[in-house]
C-alpha cells in the first residue's frame, strides 16, 4: 500500500530554477507547496565552496554534478528508419541532479528572446510570405508576445541579479547596448563585466565592420546586489569555474543563491529530496489531477496528493512524465497528429575557431558568459528575401573557457595530437585560440520528435524516452550563413588560423564538443490544441490543473540560452494561478 | 564522538527521522540542517601507495604508451613522471573505471557514429582487455612487449591504433587508443592530489595558475603573461 502524504494545495515536481520561483511565488500566496527533486539538498556553504569547487576533473571532466546516465537517459537516433540507442553517457547534455537543478551548474548566460522568437509565424508571414518556410517546418506563434512577457522578464533578472547594459529602455536606444533587443522596462541591475582582452579585440573588429557589440546579459553578476527577494549576492572574481561547477561565491545567479534561500522560510513550503515523481495521477474523469506518486531513495512508493500539478523537471524529463502519465496526446509523425513530442527543436551551431600568433589571452581568467555578442544576424535583425531560411544566430567572441583539460584537445587541425609536437602546440595554442560562436535559433520539423522507446528502460522498469532529431534544411541554410560571418570576423580580428564549422552540415549527434546543451520544445504552449499541448499559461489543454514549465513549452529556439526566458515564463504562470486560476479552477483559455 | 562523527550522525538522524514517515527526505524551515561540508562534498584524494587496479605488467606497459603520448622533453616531465600511472591505477579502480555513473541496461549493440559508445566494458575492463590485446599483438610480431620497443615502432604502433589501421582482436583499437589519450591527458592536467600533474608540470606547460578562485586583481592586466605560480586545491598535494 503506497503511503500517502497529506494533501497539498501546490506539488511541484523537480526544484530548478522554474519549480524554484513558482514555489516562492505560490507559498509567499499562502499556498501549502510540496517540492519533489530527484537530487539531492545542495547548498552554496554546504557544498560547493572554493575548497570544493576548483576541481576541473571532478566537476568538468567527470560531470559528477549531472543526473547520472545510469538513473535515467534518453535513447537517440537521426531518423524513424533506424533503432535508437541509448546515450550511456554524456557529451553536451547537462541534466541537473540536485535542489538547484541545472540552475546550479549553468553557464549563466542570462538572455531575453527576440520579440521575433515568440511570433515567428506570423511575422515570417507578414515579411516575406509562406514561401520562406522549407517544406515540412512546423513553425507557430507562442500566444504570447515579448512585450506581455517583459514585466516577468524585468522581475526574473531583479531575483537573479543579471549584468548587462541595457540597448532598448522604454523604446530609446541606448548606446553600447544591443539596438535589436525587444524594449526594456528599465535597465539590469547591475552593470555589465569586465571584458576579456579577447572580448575587446572582438568588439574593435566588429565596430569597424559596422556591426553592434554589447556585452552578453550575465548572471555571473559584476557586484554585490540584493536580489528581489531579500538576498545577498557577492561579485564574480572570473575564477572560471562556472559551467558544470556549483559557485562558491553566491557571483551566479542560480536557484541555490538566489531563491531556495528566501523560499526555504516559507513556513508553508516543504521539499522532499532524493524522491522521484513516476508519474501524475488523474481522476477518474481524466479531467483532472489528483497529484503524484513517487519512490523515495530507499524504494517506499508513496503518493501526494494536491490540487495543482506544477512539472518543472528538465525539458526531456518533462515530456516523458507526460508521455508516462497519459496526459495529451502523443504526437505520430505520420499523421501529424497529436502533441506530446511534437515541436522538438535544439540549437543551430556555427563556429570560427582561431588562432593568434603571439598572444596573451589568459583564457583562464574568464565566466560561463563573459562574451560581447553581434545580433545583426540574429532573428529577424536582417532581410532574409531570397536566403531561404528564417532565423539567425547570435554571434559572439565567448571566454568561457580556460580549463587545461577541456583545453588539451583544441588545436589547429594539422597539430599533432600526442608526443612532442603536442605539448608545443598545447603551449601556443592555450594563450592564443579563441572563438566565434553562432549560437542558433532552431525551428521544428515534422518528421522529428520524441516518443517512448520500445525496447530500453530505466532502473524501474518503465520506458526510456526516445529522440528522433536531425537538422532540417532551415537549420542547414542558416548554420551555413552563420558559419560564413563568424569566419569573415574570424579573419578580420587577425586570426592567423581559422577553421569554421556549421554544426547542421553533419547529421546531429549528441556526442559533438562544444554542441548547444539546450533541448528545447515536446510540451509546447500555443494557441490551437491541435498544435500545442498547453495554452499560453503552460497550463494543459486537456488537464486544466498541470501546469508544464520550462524549455519544454517552447515551440521553437532562439538564437540565445533559454534559461531567463523559462524563468520569465513560470512568474508568469504563477501569477495567473494566483490571480484567475485559484479564484476560478478550470481551463484559463478556451480550446 | 568526534565532530565528523558527530557530523555525520546529525545527517543519519535527519534522514532516519523522515524516512520513517514518508521514505523520503522532507526539509522545510523547520527542519535542523547539518552545519559545515558534507564529507561527500569534500575533495576524495586517492590513497597513497601500491598498485589498485592495475597489475605490475599493466602498469608498465601503461607507462610506455602514457610516455610516447607525453614524452619528457624541455617542456617537462615525461607522464608517467608526473604520476600519470599511478593517476589512471586509481581511477580506474574507482567510480571512473567502474563505469558508475555510466547506462548499462543491453541489449547492447553497436550503433552509428552519432549514436556514441556502445561499450560492454568498463574502462577498468578496458583498460584489461585492450592492454592484453596490445601484449598479444607485439609478442606475437616482435616477440617482446609494446614497452621494449624502440620509440620509433612504439610511434608507429599507437599511430595505427589512432586511425583505425591497426586491428586488434576483440577491441576496438581506435577506441581503446582514444581512451587512453583521454586519461593521460586528465592525469597530466588535473589537480596534483589526484597522482598525477607532479610539481604542476602539466599547468606549468601552458601557463595555468590552477585553483585559483579570484582574477579581479589581473582584469585590468589584459594581454600580458601574468606569470602566476599554479595552486591546488590541497596544500602540499603535488
Amino acid at each position: 500500500m503506497a503511503h500517502a502524504r497529506p494533501k497539498a494545495d501546490v506539488v511541484v515536481i523537480g526544484l530548478g530554477w522554474s519549480g524554484s520561483v513558482i514555489a516562492e511565488e505560490l507559498a509567499r500566496a499562502g499556498l501549502k507547496v510540496v517540492a519533489i527533486e530527484r537530487g539531492a539538498w545542495r547548498d552554496t556553504a554546504s557544498d560547493f565552496p572554493p575548497s570544493v569547487d576548483t576541481d576541473e576533473l571532478r566537476w568538468a571532466t567527470r560531470k559528477e554534478i549531472l543526473q547520472p546516465p545510469k538513473l535515467e537517459t534518453y535513447t537517440f537516433r537521426n531518423n524513424a528508419s533506424q533503432q535508437a540507442l541509448p546515450v550511456r553517457e554524456w557529451s553536451n547534455l547537462t541534466l541537473g541532479y540536485n535542489v538547484g537543478g541545472a540552475g546550479t551548474h549553468w553557464a549563466a548566460a542570462s538572455w531575453r528572446f527576440n520579440p521575433f522568437d515568440f511570433q515567428p509565424y506570423s511575422k515570417t508571414i507578414e515579411r516575406y510570405g509562406k514561401g520562406q518556410l522549407v517544406p515540412g517546418l512546423q513553425v507557430q506563434d507562442w500566444g504570447i508576445t515579448y512585450d506581455e512577457l517583459e514585466p516577468f522578464y524585468d522581475r526574473f533578472e531583479r531575483i537573479a541579479g543579471t549584468s548587462g547594459q541595457a540597448g532598448v529602455v522604454n523604446g530609446d536606444i541606448i548606446p553600447g547596448g544591443n539596438p535589436f533587443e525587444g524594449s526594456r522596462s528599465r535597465g539590469y541591475p547591475t552593470p555589465p563585466l569586465v571584458p576579456s582582452r579577447w572580448n575587446d579585440i572582438f568588439t574593435e573588429k566588429t565596430t569597424e565592420m559596422g556591426y553592434h557589440p554589447f556585452p552578453v546579459p550575465a548572471g555571473t553578476i559584476s557586484r554585490a546586489y540584493v536580489n528581489a527577494l531579500g538576498v545577498h549576492m557577492g561579485p564574480c572574481t572570473y575564477c572560471g569555474y562556472c559551467q558544470l561547477f556549483g559557485c562558491g561565491n553566491w557571483s551566479k545567479s542560480s536557484p541555490n543563491a538566489c531563491v531556495v534561500p528566501a523560499l526555504m522560510r516559507q513556513p508553508t513550503f516543504e521539499v522532499m529530496t532524493e524522491t522521484e515523481v513516476l508519474h501524475i495521477n488523474k481522476s477518474a474523469d481524466g479531467k483532472t489531477a489528483t497529484g503524484v506518486s513517487f519512490i523515495g531513495k530507499d524504494g517506499v512508493v508513496g503518493e501526494q496528493p494536491a490540487d495543482i500539478v506544477i512539472v518543472a523537471a528538465y525539458q526531456l524529463d518533462n515530456v516523458r512524465l507526460m508521455l508516462l502519465s497519459g496526459i495529451g496526446q502523443p504526437y505520430d509523425p505520420r499523421t501529424k497528429q497529436g502533441v506530446i513530442g511534437r515541436n522538438y527543436s535544439f540549437q543551430t551551431l556555427s563556429y570560427a575557431y582561431l588562432w593568434f600568433e603571439n598572444e596573451y589571452l589568459n583564457p583562464f581568467i574568464n565566466t560561463g558568459c563573459l562574451a560581447i555578442q553581434i545580433d545583426d544576424f540574429n532573428a529577424d535583425n536582417f532581410d532574409h528575401t531570397g536566403l531561404g531560411f528564417i532565423g539567425g544566430a547570435g554571434i559572439q567572441s565567448l571566454s568561457n573557457n580556460g580549463l587545461p583539460i577541456g583545453m588539451a584537445g583544441v588545436l589547429p587541425k594539422q597539430a599533432p595530437a600526442w608526443g612532442k609536437g603536442w605539448k608545443k602546440a598545447f603551449q601556443h595554442s592555450y594563450q592564443n585560440w579563441a572563438m566565434i560562436q553562432g549560437q542558433g535559433t532552431s525551428y521544428a520539423h515534422e518528421a522529428m520528435y520524441f516518443d517512448l522507446d520500445p525496447t530500453y528502460k530505466d532502473n524501474y522498469g518503465r520506458p526510456l524516452m526516445r529522440m528522433t532529431f536531425d537538422y532540417n534544411l532551415n537549420d542547414k541554410r542558416s548554420g551555413e550563413f552563420i558559419r560564413k560571418q563568424c569566419e569573415a570576423i574570424a579573419h578580420a580580428v587577425g586570426g592567423t588560423q581559422v577553421e569554421s564549422y556549421n554544426f547542421a552540415n553533419d547529421h546531429y549527434t549528441p556526442f559533438r564538443a562544444n554542441d548547444s546543451s539546450h533541448t528545447i520544445g515536446g510540451v509546447v504552449m500555443g494557441t490551437d490544441p491541435k498544435t500545442s499541448a498547453l495554452n499560453r499559461y503552460q497550463q494543459s489543454w486537456d488537464v486544466h490543473n498541470v501546469f508544464v514549465l520550462g524549455a519544454s513549452s517552447f515551440p521553437n529556439n532562439g538564437g540565445f540560452n533559454p534559461t531567463v526566458t523559462l524563468g520569465a515564463l513560470a512568474l508568469w504562470t504563477a501569477k495567473a494561478i494566483r490571480e484567475q486560476y485559484l479564484h476560478n479552477p478550470g481551463p484559463l483559455v478556451q480550446a | 564522538m568526534n565532530r565528523r562523527d558527530a557530523l555525520i550522525s546529525l545527517v543519519q538522524l535527519t534522514a532516519l527521522s523522515v524516512a520513517g514517515s514518508a521514505g523520503a527526505s522532507v526539509i522545510s524551515a523547520r527542519t535542523p540542517m547539518p552545519v559545515g561540508t558534507q564529507p561527500e562534498a569534500l575533495p576524495k584524494p586517492p590513497r597513497k601507495g601500491g598498485l589498485a587496479y592495475l597489475a605490475a605488467d599493466e602498469a608498465r606497459e601503461v607507462a610506455a604508451i602514457y610516455d610516447r603520448l607525453i614524452p619528457q622533453d624541455e617542456l617537462g616531465m615525461s607522464a608517467s613522471q608526473a604520476g600519470c600511472v599511478e593517476f589512471i591505477d586509481r581511477e580506474l579502480a574507482g567510480a571512473f573505471g567502474q563505469a558508475a555513473s555510466v547506462y548499462r541496461l543491453g541489449p547492447i549493440v553497436p550503433g552509428t557514429a552519432e549514436q556514441g559508445p556502445q561499450f560492454t566494458q568498463t574502462p577498468a575492463e578496458r583498460y584489461r582487455s585492450g592492454l592484453g590485446a596490445l601484449a598479444g599483438y607485439c609478442q606475437a610480431h616482435y616477440g617482446k612487449p609494446f614497452s621494449a620497443l624502440d620509440g620509433d615502432t612504439q610511434d608507429s604502433l599507437l599511430r595505427a591504433m589512432e586511425n583505425g589501421t591497426l586491428h586488434l582482436p576483440a577491441i576496438n583499437a581506435a577506441a581503446f587508443f582514444a581512451l587512453l589519450l583521454q586519461n593521460v591527458r586528465e592525469g597530466y592536467l588535473a589537480d596534483p592530489m589526484y597522482g598525477g600533474n607532479r610539481d604542476m608540470v602539466g599547468w606549468k606547460l601552458i601557463g595555468f595558475p590552477g585553483a585559483r578562485y579570484d582574477y579581479r586583481p589581473y582584469l585590468d592586466k589584459k594581454g600580458m603573461a601574468l606569470n602566476l605560480e599554479p595552486v591546488s586545491l590541497l596544500d602540499g598535494a603535488g
